[in-house]
């Protein structure tokens, strides 16, 4: 019984919640540019959605889910957040500094990219993944980080539910 | 030019990001050198550059213009202490490869060390109260997964204490910090001065008890020194190292700041005090205890407080001699750490009951340990004894006979507790025990005796290139205590 109603309300979760989370996480994290909003709170929205996914179901739905490999996107992350900070240097700026370029797009129109957009986007992948890592350690029965190697392979390699 | 300061805290990081990236240890291995020896470089080049040109190298993030942005700022006091840091995180690594403890062997240990030397070097670096607040977090929770990677019982119960410490000595920094932007409206060291001293006297000195106290429970002094030697002993023997050498001398350097540049010259007498009974009290504990790692731990707040004690001094001979102390303690304190890591590698335990006789076993083990303890305690011609004189002599020009007879009389005290580690450790009949008495211990592991001999080599060489390095000592405090220079240099470059 139990098992059933788990079901539907991961179904339903999947269906619906967690594509309309990652839609608002995507734009709250662009918009974040000149209004509230950004790579955090985009990061945690979508972090959110996945622990709402992982209350419904259970700890497999999230080990099948997009992201096996979360400290993967977290030097993903990691690595676009410092890489911005990093870039403007050889371009003989100051660390941090943030670049704008206009494209003029046809059909769509004028286009602004702003090159800390890439540190925000860095941001929103070292959130989701601390969220889905917070997750694996705490969700799991019985398994905790996967502190050492041995076992980090097995578990990758998806070993069976416990 | 001034984009430099920057990446000794950029190199590891990004080291740490590419690290999660390829899992390998080899790979890991090969980055985490690199990346510590290509920071290393940098750091090195900012420190000629500040050293010869008397100038202050600034970096501010984003390019934003005077106090608006976020500054790293190198002067001679900060440059010297980033090689120092630098030089000590690459020779541990070294060691930690050798050891292949089972904290090493996790995937998530060089990301983390990298973290955590990163976070190191911009405490040194930073331009502004709440970038040093945010190093320090980042150093925190970088050491909390250090301490705790292994996983131990004992490990994960002293690590709560830390955890729950650190925790309360980042609530009073982030309060202090927040308060005195709240009154003030900066955060920027080149503009605090000015206008903390506009400030009226009871919330001068309400601001500087805060940040004494967040600073004191990172350096350790008394009586905020309780955790350390409760949670280092159990952490790896590399991570201790690190723990030792390292962190509690970033609390050292804040406290340097504060008395020196926020609140020049205030609240001498409370800083002498704790100065004293934190010598006193460290090192009546180092006296207690049974356990090598324990004694080493104690003696880390014992030798804390000369430096606090050089700061109650005040003045350029007492802050030069408390500068050189902080640098000749870093490459000591560590060695000894390294040493007990060999020891316990080879008998499995760092309890003095347990381990005897390895003076006879390896009497070049028992040079690396003695020429660092006898240097703890003061002994000539090693560099102790100048950093003690140097500080001793400070102390009697200005008239505190009491506080330095208490620093003799520590001196003695510490000396004895090391001859404890000698009689119990290195003298006697090593164990009759199967093939370990044969074995050497120092070949057992070749790369963790060469980092201890580097640390103990570089100890060596602070003693014989002790007038250079006193004189560099001098121009650093002398530049530290010239706050009106710090001001102009910040604000100009």
């Amino acid at each position: 019984m139990k098992m059933r109603s788990s079901a539907i309300l991961s179904e339903l979760v999947d269906r619906w919640l967690t594509k309309v989370a990652t839609l608002i996480a995507v734009y709250v994290t662009f918009r974040g540019h000149n209004a509230p909003g950004g790579g955090f709170a985009g990061g945690l929205l979508l972090g959110a959605a996945f622990v709402l996914q992982f209350l419904a179901g259970d700890e497999p739905s999230i080990r099948r889910r997009p992201i096996r490999n979360p400290e993967m996107l977290l030097g993903v992350g990691l690595l676009a957040a410092f890489g911005t900070t990093l870039a403007p240097l050889i371009a003989g700026g100051s660390p941090l500094e943030s670049y704008i370029w206009k494209l003029d797009v046809p059909v769509i129109g004028e286009v602004k990219f702003v090159s800390s957009t890439l540190f925000d986007l860095g941001v929103f992948a070292v959130v989701v993944a601390v969220v889905l890592m917070i997750l694996r350690a705490l969700g799991t029965e019985g398994a905790g980080v996967s502190a050492h190697r041995g076992r980090a392979a097995s578990r990758d390699q998806g070993g069976a539910p416990r | 030019m001034t984009s430099l300061v920057v990446l000794p805290v950029l190199i590891p990081l990004c080291a740490a990001a590419v690290m999660l990236i390829l899992r390998s240890p080899m790979w890991q291995r090969v980055l985490s050198f690199v990346a510590l020896l290509s920071s290393l470089a940098v750091a090195i080049a900012v420190l000629v550059e500040v050293w010869t040109d008397d100038e202050i190298l600034v970096t501010r993030l984003g390019g934003w213009p005077g106090s608006f942005a976020i500054s790293m700022v190198a002067d001679r006091l900060a440059a010297v202490l980033v090689v120092v840091a630098l030089g000590v995180t690459s020779t541990v690594l070294i060691f930690a490869i050798g050891q292949r403890s089972r904290d090493e062997q996790s995937p998530f240990y060089h990301p983390v060390y990298m973290v955590m030397t990163a976070g190191i070097v911009q405490a040194f670096l930073a331009g502004d109260l709440f970038n040093l607040f945010v190093a320090f977090e980042i150093l925190l929770m970088a050491s909390y997964v250090l301490l705790t990677l292994e996983g131990t019982r004992e490990q994960i119960r002293s690590g709560t204490t830390y955890v729950v410490l650190n925790v309360i000595e980042s609530l009073v920094l982030v309060v202090a910090v927040g308060l005195i932007f709240g009154a003030t409206g900066t955060v920027n060291f080149a503009e605090l001065p000015a206008r903390l001293a506009e400030l009226p006297d009871g919330v001068r000195n309400g601001l500087q008890l805060l940040l004494l106290v967040a600073f004191g429970i990172k350096a350790a002094v008394f009586p905020l020194f309780f955790w350390l030697p409760d949670s280092y002993p159990t952490a790896p023997s590399s991570a201790s190292a690190v723990f030792a050498g390292l962190l509690t001398k970033v609390g050292v350097y804040c406290l340097i700041r504060v008395q020196t540049l926020l609140f020049p010259g205030e609240m001498r007498g409370l800083v002498l005090v704790v100065g004293a009974l934190t010598m006193l009290v460290g090192v009546i504990g180092a006296i207690s205890q049974q356990d090598m790692k324990r004694i080493l731990s104690f003696h880390i707040v014992s030798q804390i407080g000369y430096m606090v004690f050089g700061l109650g001094i005040g003045g350029t001979a007492a802050i030069a001699a408390t500068i050189f102390y902080l640098i000749h303690h870093i490459p000591v304190k560590t060695s000894l750490f390294l040493v007990e890591g060999i020891i316990e590698r080879d008998s499995g335990s760092s309890s003095l009951a347990s381990v005897s006789g390895l003076a006879r076993r390896s009497p070049m083990l028992a040079m690396l340990f003695l020429v660092p303890a006898l240097s703890l305690a003061g002994l000539p011609p090693l560099s102790g004894f100048l950093a003690k004189f140097a500080i001793v002599r400070a102390g009697l020009d200005d008239g505190h006979y009491v506080v330095v007879t208490v620093a003799l009389v520590v001196s003695l005290l510490t000396l004895v507790s090391m001859v404890k580690i000698w009689v119990g450790a290195f003298w006697g009949e090593p164990s009759n025990d199967r093939d370990i008495s044969q074995a050497n211990i120092l070949l057992a592991s070749p790369s963790m005796s060469v980092a201890t001999g580097m640390m103990v080599a570089l100890s060596i060489a602070i003693a014989i290139g002790a007038g250079p390095l006193y004189e560099f000592a001098g121009d650093a405090a002398r530049q530290v205590l010239d706050v009106g220079g710090y001001v102009v240099g910040v604000r100009g470059s």
